[in-house]
């Protein structure tokens, strides 16, 4: 049996593996060292929630802390990728996407096509997602359909340990420009975690639970709430299949269509806005492909289109609870049920 | 003053003069038949011509070596023929064509050619800059003594990307030579307004950066301060900024009817501002190079950009099976 690691110390030994095994990866973000320049350097953060803690005193010349010039640095990790580098950068939020989206959809994404496929930018933008700490709506957002909707990006957003370290150095070996998104509540949650290197290759779902009823599409921290639904709607003899698609770009379509196409109902959660969302893409994805395999219309269980609130009741209620998915999973295998043969 | 008398010019060779000349009279040739070009209707899109800041392009990046690299502007075109893009790929780039060094994907904007260290022309004003800082890191952790050269314009100055990245410089002690190539309009608007009379070499002093204004265009003037702040980031002593004085001769993209500038403004420039005259006049008074031979290089140029735009109108247009193609390395 393999070892028990945490979300976050998978990811720590990822990027620990990767700078030990290829020189030219770099670290780099606001206090990934967390002291640099400071009195207690040698035992510094490690970030804020200390996932790249230990890996600065390892490799002193490869990571490095930022100013807090998110556009700055940013776009140093796609000058450096242009370069030959394969830069690592930490986008401590999310939500500051909103200071350097430039240098991530002007510049890094579209290098490749503007100069005729001439150009490889190899970088991962690590950066920290979701609701549910209570850090209100400018430290809390889910916008992983923004960044799927850019050509030239790929789009990762791991739910378990196993699939974080796997993940990762796929994507530190990649190509391409990486985004890629740790939930910040899945960081204590434990799974079992080969010590040794091993990728997971972009595109491939993981089918999470099999079942026959209703096919649940359900990505990070969604993917464990979609469990809790299901394994409640077991006792009512509904059985559920979830998918967590582990890239929204690439997307594994056909893992989806595969399994709606033996159930026929097709549910999608997910954490980000409802218009225009990864949970929109999806429905109408399967609405082309396979509208016949439906046997009701599919259902988006999404928060509303509102910012994160702050308010531990409100935020409560703005995240798809076990409940909602499961209310619209009856909904759906109820409408069906009702439909003539 | 003759050129033999100045420290910098006196420092080059028959042969780096000669090269000079030719990369700023390939530039204006260049810009000049772009101009005219353009308003036949044939090249498509819109472009921002770089002709009168010549002595700029030429007097940092003829310092340069292939594995250096240059984060460039919307005005790219000068940037790319001094960092030794093929000049008849860029036309055909300019022109959408197949040919073209990006396969018309980029255009006058995006034009890049990454085994010359061309980082690309770049359509967002202040997008260089730290893409400039990123290749410095790269020099960094390699222990190369590579050098990365951005550019920005007045207007480009003004952007948070363009001041954030004098401060990561100086922080990360980065091999970067930041030179902004003050034309005297953000497009349209002075600099009297938008940097309300700000000495910019005070922004590169606020990050602890070296700085210094000079003539842009004068090649010689242009070519010493950016020696020594290329030397200095070769031997690990950071970044400098570099403020030149400079002009254009069109508008700020064509088709700019430029009613912005005073009457006569630009033919004025013509006359009394020109770099390649200066340059000529300053190589031949001193004796250093016969004018016969900078006429040579004249016509020459003009058979090489004849021989570009003959080339890029007859060349195949792109597929339109390509259009998705290019985007990811693997997907």
């Amino acid at each position: 049996m393999a070892r028990t690691i945490t979300y976050q110390q998978a990811i720590n030994e990822a990027l620990a593996q990767e700078m030990e095994r290829d020189p030219t990866v770099v670290l780099f973000g606001e206090d990934v060292s967390g002291g640099m320049g400071s009195p207690g350097e040698e035992d510094a953060w490690g970030g804020v929630l200390g996932v790249t803690k230990g890996l600065y005193p390892r490799f002193p010349d490869r990571v490095l802390d930022t100013p807090i010039s998110e556009s700055a640095y940013i776009g140093a990790a796609a000058g450096a990728a242009a370069a030959g580098l394969r830069p690592v950068a930490e986008l401590m939020f999310v939500d500051f996407l909103g200071v350097c989206f430039d240098q991530i959809f002007n510049q890094a994404a579209k290098f490749r096509y503007m100069f005729g496929g001439n150009a490889r930018t190899p970088i991962v933008i690590r950066t920290m997602w979701g609701a549910g700490i209570r850090a209100a709506s400018q430290h809390s957002q889910a916008l992983h359909p923004i960044f799927t909707h850019i050509p030239g990006l790929k789009v990762v957003a791991p739910s378990t340990p196993y699939d974080a370290k796997g993940l990762l150095i796929q994507a530190i070996r990649d190509d391409d420009p990486v985004i890629f998104l740790e939930h910040k509540v899945l960081y204590g949650t434990e799974g079992e975690v080969p010590e040794e290197q091993y990728t997971i290759p972009f595109g491939e779902a993981n089918f999470v639970r099999e079942g026959d009823d209703v096919t649940i599409v359900a990505l990070g921290r969604m993917a464990l709430v979609a469990q809790q639904a299901a394994a409640e709607l077991d006792g009512e003899g509904i059985s559920c299949e979830i998918i967590d698609p582990r890239t929204t770009s690439p997307l594994d379509l056909d893992s989806i269509l595969e399994s709606v196409a033996s159930t026929g109902h097709l549910i999608v959660v997910d954490e980000a806005n409802p218009r225009c969302g990864f949970a929109a893409d999806i429905v109408a994805q399967v609405a082309q492909a396979a509208f016949g395999d439906l046997k009701a219309a599919p259902r988006m269980v999404t928060p509303p289109h509102s910012p994160v609130p702050f308010s531990p009741v409100l935020e409560d209620a703005y995240v798809p609870s076990p409940d909602q998915i499961a209310a619209a999973v009856r909904e759906v295998s109820g409408a069906a049920r009702a439909r003539p043969a | 003053m003759s050129a033999v008398e100045t420290p910098a010019s006196s420092e080059l060779t028959r042969d780096e003069l000669l090269d000079a000349y030719r990369v700023m009279r390939t530039i204006r040739e260049f810009e000049e038949r772009v101009h005219l070009e353009f308003a036949t209707g044939e090249i498509p899109g819109f472009v921002h011509l770089y002709a009168g800041e010549e002595a700029i392009a030429a007097g940092v990046c003829l310092l340069l070596r292939d594995d250096d690299y240059v984060a460039s502007t919307h005005r790219g075109h000068g940037h790319a023929i001094a960092k030794g893009c093929d000049v008849k790929g860029m036309m055909a780039e300019i022109y959408g064509k197949k040919t073209g060094l990006c396969h018309g994907k980029g255009g006058s904007m995006h034009i890049a050619d990454l085994s010359r260290g061309m980082l690309g022309a770049n359509g967002i004003v202040g997008g260089g800059p730290p893409l400039a800082c990123g290749v410095g890191l790269n020099a960094r952790v390699r222990q190369s003594d590579q050098v990365a050269v951005s550019f920005t314009g007045d207007g480009g100055s003004n952007q948070g990307t363009f001041l954030e990245s004098l401060n990561l410089a100086a922080a990360w002690h980065l091999p970067v030579v930041f030179v902004i190539e003050n034309n005297g309009y953000a497009e349209s608007t002075s600099p009297n307004f938008h940097q309300a009379g700000v000495d910019l070499i005070k922004r590169g002093e606020g990050c602890g950066l070296p700085g210094i204004s000079v003539d842009g265009f004068d090649f010689f003037a242009v070519r010493e301060v950016a020696s020594e702040a290329i030397a200095r980031a070769r031997a690990g002593g950071g970044a400098t900024l570099i403020e030149c004085k400079a002009s254009r001769y069109f508008g700020h993209f064509e088709g700019d009817q430029q009613t912005y500038r005073a009457p006569g403004e630009v033919e004025e420039l013509r006359r009394t501002r020109d770099c390649l005259l200066a340059f000529a006049g300053r190589v031949t008074s001193a004796g250093a190079i016969d004018p016969g031979e900078l006429e040579a290089i004249d016509e020459q140029t003009r058979a090489l950009i004849d021989e570009a735009v003959a080339e890029a109108k007859a060349a195949p247009e792109p597929d339109p099976s390509d259009v998705g193609t290019d985007v990811y390395v693997s997907y």
